[in-house]
């Protein structure tokens, strides 16, 4: 990676935003900042679609203002029905200056959720107990075996609470569940790694509105995938965030006997694209 | 008696673009007001807005933040700016429907008003000086303490169609009012950047 990056330019109204936001990430179709929402106090995220110049303008447009619509609608309603995910603070989807020449970008400013990925935490929690778990007496262990099983648990009920508002995320990772660092922290275990705290869903840049028990399994089935491979320590335990899913909502049986299915087979039930 | 009028920097928005923001009780001409903006006099180019329908001050920043963004890039629906922030507060997207529900009314007796210093002209001091002149009102902070005294939650809930939220004030439990308020101030905020999507 070249060290002199530099990121697109900000969009207006951000030019006049003091400090400046920062930028944390970057993925293929947007940039993530940390800036202040409309209260100068309170900090808020901000994603930023910038426009794409190696596509037509036009086609550019469209895309950019669908995508960014999409995922502000589906946290709008999320957040109407009470699933935890950022709120939507602003949007702007239009770009400026006009058709040609204009910027074509779009933006959506988001609550800032204080805490950490679920990834880091696991990854904590494992690189801990491989370094250490030969110390622990077994009711140690198990106590450690538990709260990584009570987070899976709680993983499964929001995403029963996300499949139950009509909403699939289409890009479950570990790194797109936070946990929201709760007021106080009582239980860290010996190993320092908090698991308490509210979970967050993030990143709907590929959600979309669907009560499709397909759609449904295939979420619970990319998460799985995720955390088999990225946290091998947890993966046992992943029962535990079925139990969590089964019990949060009615439609939840049939979706998990269709996970069953796309066990078997994969993510792609037809075999084209 | 110093001006309750506040200055209002909402960040992102130019330094040079400030709103001007003051909350009445008890106003007694506004039926007066509301025949200057309906004449079209000048000097009344404010955004008057209904107290009761306003939830919050998140709530009002969000309305004046849209209205202020789509002003700089020059897509304002409305005649200006001000009337365009009555008109932001609104989820849908019908400009007279917005100025009933949202604007002044001759029987309205809690207002808040805005003045975007759109003009080198328009300053704290002129501002100031001239409501103190034009509203028959008390001036009152403008805080989320004083609007939930003034706040419809029922009608607001009615507006934005919103109905199956939890109302805050429904539950004694100080902590799910204070969650059942968030909730639906997040679902005003998202509804007002969505319009017109």
């Amino acid at each position: 990676m070249a060290d002199d990056y530099k990121p697109p330019a900000l969009p207006a109204p951000f030019t006049n935003t003091r400090p400046a936001p920062e930028l944390l990430t970057q993925g293929a179709e947007a940039h993530l900042y940390k800036t202040v929402s409309l209260d100068p106090s309170i900090p808020a995220a901000l994603k930023i679609r910038p426009f794409k110049p190696y596509r037509h303008p036009i086609l550019d447009r469209r895309l950019t203002r669908q995508r960014i619509i999409q995922e502000a609608r589906c946290l709008a309603k999320l957040v109407r029905e009470g699933v935890s995910v950022p709120g939507v603070l602003a949007l702007d989807w239009e770009g400026q200056g006009g058709d040609e020449g204009g910027w074509g970008g779009a933006w959506l400013m988001m609550e800032w959720i204080d805490g950490p990925v679920v990834r880091v935490v696991l990854e904590k929690w494992e690189a801990w107990m491989k370094k250490n778990a030969s110390s622990l007496d077994s009711a140690q262990l198990q106590h450690e075996e538990a709260r990584v099983k009570d987070l899976l648990r709680r993983i499964g009920k929001t995403l029963g609470a996300l499949h139950k508002a009509g909403v699939v995320h289409g890009d479950l990772t570990t790194s797109n569940l936070m946990l929201r660092t709760p007021p106080q922290v009582s239980d860290c275990g010996p190993t320092g790694v908090s698991m308490e705290g509210e979970i967050v869903l993030i990143d709907f840049g590929l959600a979309s509105q669907s009560m499709q028990d397909e759609d449904r399994a295939v979420d619970l089935y990319v998460l799985e995938r995720a955390i088999g491979s990225t946290h091998p320590r947890s993966e046992p335990l992943m029962e535990e965030m079925v139990h969590g899913y089964r019990e949060s909502h009615r439609g939840a049986t049939s979706t998990l006997k269709r996970l069953e299915d796309v066990r078997m087979r994969g993510r792609k039930r037809s075999m084209i694209g | 008696m110093a001006s309750r009028l506040e200055t209002l920097n909402v960040p992102h928005l130019p330094a040079a673009l400030p709103a001007y923001v003051v909350l009445y009780r008890d106003v007694q001409n506004s039926a007066f007001l509301r025949q200057q903006l309906l004449s079209g006099n000048k000097e009344y180019e404010y955004a008057f807005i209904d107290a009761s329908m306003v939830l919050s001050r998140a709530h009002a920043t969000a309305g004046i933040f849209r209205a202020v963004n789509d002003y700089m890039n020059e897509r304002l629906k409305s005649h200006n700016v001000h009337s365009e922030i009555v008109f932001a507060l609104n989820p849908a997207n019908n400009i007279a429907e917005s100025f009933r529900k949202f604007g002044i009314t001759d029987s309205t007796k809690d207002l808040l008003v805005v003045k975007v210093a759109v003009s080198p002209e328009i300053t704290h001091d002129s501002v100031a000086a001239h409501l103190e002149a034009s509203v028959q009102g008390k001036p009152v902070p403008f805080d989320d303490e004083t609007l939930s005294e003034i706040s419809d939650v029922t009608k607001i809930k009615k507006v934005f169609k919103l109905g199956a939220l939890p109302s805050p004030g429904d539950k004694t439990n100080g902590a799910q009012n204070i969650k059942a308020k968030r909730q639906l101030e997040l679902s005003l905020l998202s509804a007002i950047a969505l319009r017109g999507s």
